[in-house]
């Protein structure tokens, strides 16, 4: 059936693939947690990716503090930044037109970017890799550091899926994302629950970029490019299921790696070509039972 | 003589004379952007959808009317409105797949699409891949006229600015820009009437995609080549800027803001970050104060003023009458 194609190469590639859907697939879960709550397409999705990398990267090289406690650190610092943004620039514009609020999280990315790039120049600067070494799964060798991403990505989605299907607060949050105002009447400050979102929703981007630092260089423009693909990994996915938006990033990732063996040309598009396929079959997304708007 | 009439003559007047005190180059990017710009505006400003990727019906459009100049004698006018065509039909495939999903989600997905189209053309081999296209000629125009000369180009770009505008206009002004606006307003009630919205929206997609791609073909004709940075997605999001920076849904708002902003990064160009972060800043403060941007918020002082000034004067009985 492969032939030509060694076992060897289509299990990296698939390896390959599962550790940038790891990516996709915690990307997109904070994209549609915090549209759920919020409404706001969040196009600093992608900034505060680079600036968890870039935490990381400023608290080994000018605290020395290293890659364990960054993991923690370097997320809530983006997601106090988050925080202050929706209080101070997105809670202003909750009541307009939503494309006042997705234009506005735009323009917080070109600053951020540009400052960035001004500050550490546009060339990728190294991370040192945490867990050295590896292991030879006889096919191929794996970095023990890989396989800690996606085993690390996974917990991570399945526990936030946890909180929010299975919790109290979660329950609220589900509540609120239906009926705000009912909710409110319940005696639930709702304006906080939504910074909150907000807040978690950016730190799940930071710690993204924590976990992605020793792999990719950390450079200004990490974040912009791979923000694109996860918007087409949640419109696959549907905006209304987070189950569905971590699925689709991990099955992509997937997709992904494989074109890379079978038709490397069409590696780059080969997620905007689902994308396509799946608005014209089904266009309120593979995983949602409703039109979510 | 009505006002905007005299002030739309003395417009024309003024960039009748303009290249000969200002660089001709510099005029005509401006107003390649204005097409774009009022492109952008039919379909934002008048029809309230999103499209964070007009940069590949832009772009898309330049490497074809580029292509077509560079490989066949065809003359320059049915280059640029080949390629005005091109993203036309381009725009009614993604248009056909993007409006299916409602609201906000059509920025992010004319996003994608417009990566989408990006990476083709980055791989493509008649584009030029990361060169781009160079040296495309300008074919004689009609045929028969030589417009090499940038003193000369420059009257054939305006001729074909103007002819867009007043197409912008008109489409605007008819019964279908009518239809068009109160889509944008209550989608249901249009529905009640008996209009079919989704395809009121996906015609504005169609016609906003093709002038987007006049627009396109003419910056390759004024620069001589394409390059993939008019189809990547910073130029998408420097028309939505100027767009809401003139005023979003005001018929003359994208002129302006398509001027500022080209007038803005031919001074900003020596200061490389800065002139991203500034446009960055410019959309957060029009954003977060002056929504109805340059034109809308001139229009509401000036509305103002005149109410004041009716005010003062003898109170008479409104005399509006109301739409049925």
């Amino acid at each position: 059936m492969f032939d030509g194609i060694s076992t060897q190469l289509l299990l990296g590639q698939i390896l390959i693939g599962l550790i940038n859907g790891s990516f996709y697939a915690m990307l997109s879960m904070g994209l549609v947690i915090i549209f759920g709550m919020m409404h706001v397409i969040n196009f600093t999705h992608g900034a505060q990716y680079m600036l968890g990398a870039f935490c990381a990267w400023l608290l080994l090289n000018y605290l020395g503090i290293g890659y364990w406690p960054s993991l923690v650190l370097a997320p809530l610092a983006v997601a106090l930044f988050g925080i202050f943004l929706e209080r101070v620039l997105l809670r202003p514009l909750a009541g307009l037109d939503h494309l006042y609020s997705l234009l506005a999280t735009y323009a917080v990315a070109l600053i951020v970017e540009g400052l960035v790039r001004i500050k550490y120049g546009s060339t990728g600067l190294p991370y040192d890799n945490p867990i050295p070494g590896g292991v030879n799964l006889g096919f191929m060798f794996m970095p023990y550091y890989r396989l800690w991403v996606v085993a690390f990505s996974v917990v991570t989605c399945v526990g936030t899926w946890l909180l929010i299907d299975h919790t109290k607060l979660g329950a609220y949050l589900r509540a609120a994302n239906e009926n705000p105002q009912i909710v409110q009447t319940f005696g639930i400050n709702v304006p906080k629950l939504m910074t909150l979102t907000y807040g978690f929703g950016v730190g799940l981007a930071g710690l993204c970029g924590v976990l992605a630092a020793p792999i990719y260089q950390v450079s200004p423009s990490m974040g912009s490019s791979l923000m694109i693909v996860v918007f087409a990994v949640v419109v696959i996915g549907g905006m209304g299921s987070i189950i569905g938006a971590v699925a689709t990033g991990y099955m992509l990732g997937i997709v992904e790696g494989l074109t890379k063996v079978f038709y490397p040309e069409a590696a780059s598009v080969v997620i905007f070509l689902f994308m396509t396929v799946a608005l014209y079959l089904r266009p309120q997304g593979i995983f949602s039972g409703r039109e979510a708007n | 003589m009505r006002l905007p009439l005299l002030a739309a003559v003395v417009a024309v007047a003024i960039l009748l004379v303009a290249p000969f005190y200002f660089y001709s180059v510099t005029l005509m990017t401006i107003m390649c952007f204005v097409v774009f710009a009022c492109s952008f505006n039919l379909l934002l400003g008048y029809s309230g959808l999103l499209c964070f990727g007009h940069a590949m019906f832009f772009g898309g459009a330049a490497y074809i009317t580029g292509h077509l100049l560079k490989t066949t004698p065809m003359s320059l006018e049915l280059a640029i409105l080949c390629g005005g065509i091109f993203s036309g039909l381009l725009g009614l495939l993604i248009g056909v797949l993007s409006i299916r999903r409602q609201g906000i989600q059509f920025a992010m997905i004319t996003l994608a699409f417009s990566q989408f189209v990006y990476f083709i053309f980055l791989q493509s081999s008649f584009t030029g891949g990361e060169d781009g296209m160079q040296a495309i000629p300008r074919n004689a125009l009609f045929g028969l006229f030589d417009v090499s000369d940038n003193a000369v180009f420059y009257y054939v770009v305006l001729a074909v600015t103007l002819v867009c505008v007043f197409v912008y206009y008109r489409i605007v002004h008819s019964p279908y820009g009518e239809v068009l606006k109160a889509v944008r307003d209550n989608q249901p009630r249009v529905e009640s009437l008996g209009f079919n919205p989704e395809r009121v929206k996906l015609l504005a997609f169609v016609l906003s995609a093709t002038m987007a791609g006049i627009a396109g073909g003419m910056k390759a004709t004024v620069y001589q080549f394409a390059t993939l940075t008019d189809a990547s997605w910073p130029i998408s999001a420097e028309v939505i800027l100027m767009t809401l920076l003139g005023g979003l849904g005001t018929l003359t708002g994208p002129i302006f803001g398509a001027g500022i902003i080209i007038m803005l990064n031919d001074y900003l160009a020596g200061f490389g970050e800065w002139a991203l972060i500034s446009q960055g800043v410019i959309l957060l403060v029009v954003i977060v104060f002056f929504r109805r941007g340059f034109v809308g918020e001139f229009d509401a002082l000036t509305r103002y003023l005149r109410g004041r000034r009716a005010e003062a004067a003898v109170t008479k009985p409104e005399n509006s009458v109301q739409a049925l």
